[in-house]
């Protein structure tokens, strides 16, 4: 393998990787606040690029954007409002089971509203046909903006958690829900502005990744599994980690590819996944000592 | 309260699903439909649905057939073969269709065919497969042209171009295995070499991992098999990683849609098809010109969205359906199969339909032209 | 005996059903109904699995795939060209081997479907115990991506696979031979035999899933519901109990799925896809996630509605909403045990109503 070849599959690594990253992100986001694991995560993925094409079709791209971003957000939030808050006292196979129908939900909603066909952005910068060349290797200028993107969220987060008095309230209710009320903290509050958050990054990242991977209304299951398993790859609960999970599988599969035939691909990520539910559950950046004390 | 009304709700469904079964309408012509409306395969169903929904309505309007109404049953089996099975037999049995139009996918089409066969009832599939038609099972019959075909018209221009070296990549559908398939059988025979072959899933959503290890081969063309949307994916992935041999795909590319999604790359994108798609550019005395505009220009004013050749196939399968009733010695299953094997000479979407005792295909070659992508339309390629 | 009387009432009701529509000349209905049995078959022992040993598996077509899978790729081995050799010696003095004309005229031989069988239920068996000795250990969310993996891989496999037909899935398995003029196939001549081969197999899994239920195994299990670390501290084998709860409901599964192939005479890859595994997850949840007869009677329901297509495009939606609504209001499950009182607090509610109104109306 040449070393241009080389770079070109981290290229394509990096690309798919921070797809699956955006995912995770609003999976940790949501299980840090309530324990939950949504499994609608990949609809909000579908809904912000399609609400953001539909848009596009009336104004500029960035107001169109932004509205997507916010509208999925509301999504996100009256999902939490009319369904998972009447749940909180259900067994977490009950949550699995709500998550799942709500995703079903949304994916035959998509279906109803648009219909079965592909759509796609336009790219951001350039076209479909411009590349940018990085020592050999050429990437489209989108791969940039995705990253560029996915950099802004996770620091974005990462301050907001640490230094906003909302993200810490927020963290609180993550460590302890119980104590974190009985200092005055609205927990209701925290648990509904998750969802909209998470719902909010995922429509971005639809947005962003839309121009490259075109959005389809059944696309938010697969990505919710992929999301998943980088989600637990870096430790569930860990935004920041499950970014470094995403590129990592992303890198795995592109490479593996370069070996292997592609159409068990998605086998690799999958053994991947019970191997490391099964020795590491705390996940690759997890502490395992951390991670016993919870319950998932 | 809620709890009664539901139990009442659920009884109710059942109910009514159970009496409404079995009415017999006398005086129609009853024709069932299994499509994929929705589902894995929906960008093949959902437009045939809509184009044999308006075919029949049109028909209907028009008089119907020697004077009697065509009812439709539409199945939506949304690529399932288990509803393909459960709903041919619900067609065969109870409804009592004189012919069964679709299923749209290859594997839907197998899982029936026997089915149809032993029960003798006319089928005309709007799935690809070679083996639909081969071996010939008297009642069975399909619309898209073979695969063979497709493979051959590839290579011949390959051949004039001068390429020897390329890359196949397919989707895992039974489309693209079967594609692959016809694309390494026939490579020999026109002196081109497959130095990759592989096959990516139908819900990827970038293919630029793929597509390096394609580059690497240093092949001269790449050829893409598919009918899912990952068909507009690969040329932009191609533009992206700087290839600028040229890629062919399959006739599954005739969609504008695909063209739209993939913008710029796009251009330049060479591939097979039947005439639908350049319709108004054909010569005014071509046979197939008039129902091909009359068909585009009437579902394009209906649904507000361009032809597709799946719509096509749909439009071709219901029109000889149509074309049999009118012609049937008798207005029943066996006078139905009859009556298809001897059309010959049938301007449809696909091509001139030529049905034989030992072809259930009945189209040829010349049913297919090479096109390319210009300035974001089809254009012929010359 | 208490426990066997609802299982008499589901004998008399099946003889009855069958009955009904042949009188009403509807027999055409078995079909469905037929192919609703083998998924109830994948649903009761999935509801066990959920509903008495707490654990979710997403992955419950994986086991309906091998089962079918195994089958069809076995008895679609044409035999006839390997004539002579010695392991064909062997098959065929057993008598294992049947001959069979297709349709197109060709002779073929085919492996005795006893052998799939054998083989379904060993697979199937085993894929479970493999993967649950470990998969049991994890919680809740854990435990359901696990589960959903191994449905993944399956479902991979058999799409990536030239044996198993790829897309497109493997069609023309043979009828099998269950006894003398009783055959497992789609014919609709033999439609009313096989109606009562698949709800016979119903009946047998439910005493089977009864029994269990009230047997040592059953007893341990339901200690977990009150807690898993005192089950463990009194010296329960917990993790013991629900690996057997997991094979059994696998290979319930497995046998569904042979013998729905067989039925339908082809099996494709969707059999083994996640929205099916989801689709028994639903079933179970809303029968009422440990209530045997829920599983039974809404697995029944919604598949039979399905397969006749009474859904129509919306057939995943009307999933989804159930799921949904059932969940948010009545967790329990719609079929409950107490659905009787249930009717019953209903009328005297209702007179309480009209009491309180002729009360009303004497105020005025």
């Amino acid at each position: 393998m040449s070393g241009e070849q080389f770079l070109q599959y981290i290229f394509a690594g990096i690309t798919v990787g921070s797809i699956y990253a955006f995912v995770a992100i609003g999976y940790n986001i949501i299980y840090n606040t309530t324990g939950i694991i949504n499994f609608a995560q990949g609809e909000f993925v579908m809904l912000g690029g399609m609400i953001a094409y539909t848009f596009s079709g009336f104004m500029p791209l960035l107001p169109a954007i932004v509205s997507a971003v916010l509208i999925t957000a509301l999504v996100g939030g009256i999902i939490e409002n009319v369904f998972i808050r009447r749940m909180r006292k259900t067994s977490v196979m009950g949550m699995i089971v709500i998550t799942i129908g709500i995703s079903i939900l949304l994916r035959e909603a998509a279906l109803y509203i648009w219909d079965e066909q592909i759509r796609a952005l336009s790219f951001f910068t350039g076209s479909e046909v411009s590349s940018v060349n990085i020592f050999g290797a050429r990437i489209s200028p989108q791969v940039l903006w995705v990253l560029g993107v996915t950099v802004v969220i996770v620091s974005g987060l990462f301050f907001f958690l640490k230094y906003t008095l909302t993200g810490q309230a927020m963290r609180a209710c993550s460590e302890n829900p119980r104590a974190a009320k009985l200092c005055g903290i609205r927990t209701d509050k925290m648990v509904n502005l998750s969802f909209m958050l998470s719902a909010g990054i995922g429509a971005l990242g639809g947005c962003v990744v839309s121009p490259l991977t075109q959005t389809h209304y059944a696309m938010g299951s697969d990505l919710a599994i992929k999301g998943f398993t980088v989600a637990i790859l870096g430790g569930l609960g860990n935004p920041i980690a499950a970014v470094a999970a995403g590129l990592l599988l992303g890198l795995i599969e592109a490479f593996s590819i370069s070996i292997l035939p592609m159409a068990f691909k998605d086998v690799i990520a999958i053994v991947i996944l019970l191997v490391i539910l099964v020795a590491k559950p705390s996940g690759l950046f997890g502490s395992s000592q951390a991670s016993s004390l919870k319950d998932y | 309260m809620k709890k009664i009304g539901t139990v009442l709700l659920i009884i109710g469904l059942f109910a009514s699903s159970v009496f409404a079964a079995g009415q017999n309408d006398e005086g129609t012509i009853k024709v069932g439909a299994i499509l994929a409306v929705t589902g894995g395969a929906s960008f093949l169903g959902a437009p045939e649905a809509k184009t044999i929904e308006m075919v029949v309505e049109d028909i209907n309007a028009a008089g119907g057939v020697n004077g009697k109404m065509i009812e439709l049953i539409i199945k939506d089996s949304a690529a399932n073969p288990e509803k393909a099975i459960s709903f041919a037999k619900q067609l065969i049995e109870e409804d009592n269709v004189i012919a069964i139009v679709g299923p749209s996918t290859s594997g839907e089409t197998m899982q029936i065919k026997d089915l149809c066969q032993s029960y003798k009832v006319p089928l005309v599939s709007c799935a690809a497969a070679e083996a639909i038609v081969d071996p010939v099972a008297s009642y069975v019959f399909k619309t898209p042209q073979k695969d063979n075909y497709v493979a051959e018209w590839i290579y011949t221009t390959m051949n004039s171009m001068g390429i020897k070296k390329i890359g196949v990549i397919a989707a895992n559908t039974g489309f693209g295995n079967a594609g692959k398939g016809q694309l390494e059988k026939y490579a020999p025979d026109f002196g081109i070499e497959i130095v990759i072959a592989e096959t990516y899933d139908k819900a990827s959503t970038d293919l630029t991992a793929l597509l390096t290890k394609v580059k690497a081969q240093n092949v001269e063309a790449v050829v893409n098999w598919s009918i899912v949307p990952a068909q507009s994916i690969v040329p932009k992935n191609m533009k992206q990683l700087g290839m600028e041999v040229p890629l062919f795909q399959s006739h599954g590319f005739g969609n504008i849609k695909y063209v739209e999604a993939a913008g710029e790359a796009a251009e330049g994108i060479i591939f097979p098809a039947g005439r639908l798609l350049i319709a108004e550019k054909l010569a005014d005395n071509d046979p197939q010109k008039k129902n091909l505009v009359a068909y585009k220009s009437a579902y394009e004013t209906k649904y507000n969205e361009a032809v597709s050749t799946f719509g096509g196939h749909a439009y071709d399968a219901i029109m000889l359906v149509i074309e049999a009733a009118g012609n049937a010695k008798t207005l029943d299953r066996a006078g139905i199969r009859d009556a298809l094997e001897a059309i010959s000479g049938f301007p449809g979407t696909g091509g001139i339909f030529n049905f034989t005792p030992s072809d259930h295909n009945g189209l040829g070659m010349d049913s297919l032209e090479m096109l390319i992508v210009k300035n974001g339309q089809f254009d012929r390629l010359k | 005996m208490k426990r066997y009387t609802s299982v008499l009432i589901l004998c008399i009701f099946i003889i009855l059903v069958q009955v009904f529509t042949q009188v009403l000349g509807q027999a055409f209905l078995l079909t469905q109904m037929t192919m609703s049995a083998y998924y109830v078959l994948v649903a009761i022992g999935l509801c066990m699995v959920m509903g008495y040993a707490g654990q979710i598996s997403l992955g419950q077509a994986g086991f309906f795939a091998i089962g079918g899978y195994t089958t069809a790729s076995l008895s679609t081995i044409d035999f006839t060209p390997f004539g002579g050799t010695l392991f064909y010696k062997i098959l065929d003095s057993l008598g294992l081997l049947i001959s069979m004309e297709t349709l197109y005229g060709e002779t073929v031989l085919y492996l005795s479907p006893w052998i799939s069988l054998a083989a379904a239920i060993l697979i199937s068996a085993l894929a479970a115990y493999i993967l649950g000795v470990p998969v049991l250990h994890l919680k809740g969310h854990y435990r359901a991506m696990a589960t959903m993996g191994f449905g993944i891989i399956v479902y991979r496999i058999v799409l990536g696979s030239k044996v198993f037909g790829e897309a497109d899935g493997i069609t023309n398995v043979p009828g099998f031979p269950l006894a003398p003029g009783i055959q497992v196939s789609g014919d609709f001549t033999s439609r009313i035999s096989n109606y009562y081969v698949a709800w016979i197999l119903v009946v047998l899994a439910m005493l089977l899933l009864i029994n269990l239920i009230n047997s040592r195994v059953g007893r341990a299990l339901r200690s977990l519901h009150g807690s898993e670390e005192a089950a463990d501290a009194m010296g329960v084998d917990t993790s013991r109990y629900k690996v057997i709860v997991f094979v059994i409901g696998a290979v319930l599964a497995g046998v569904a799925g042979f013998f729905m192939t067989h039925y339908n005479g082809g099996i494709g890859p969707s059999e083994a896809s996640v929205t099916k595994s989801v689709r028994y997850v639903a079933i179970v949840a809303v029968g009422g996630m440990a209530n045997l007869w829920g599983a039974l009677i809404m697995g029944f329901l919604l598949n039979f509605l399905s397969l006749r297509g009474v859904f129509g495009h919306l057939d995943d939606a009307v999933f989804g909403v159930t799921l949904v609504l059932i969940m948010m209001f009545m967790p329990e499950g719609f079929i409950r045990m107490s659905l009787l009182s249930d009717i019953k607090s209903f009328f005297l509610r209702i007179s309480a109503r009209e009491k309180s109104k002729t009360g009303g109306a004497d105020e005025s």
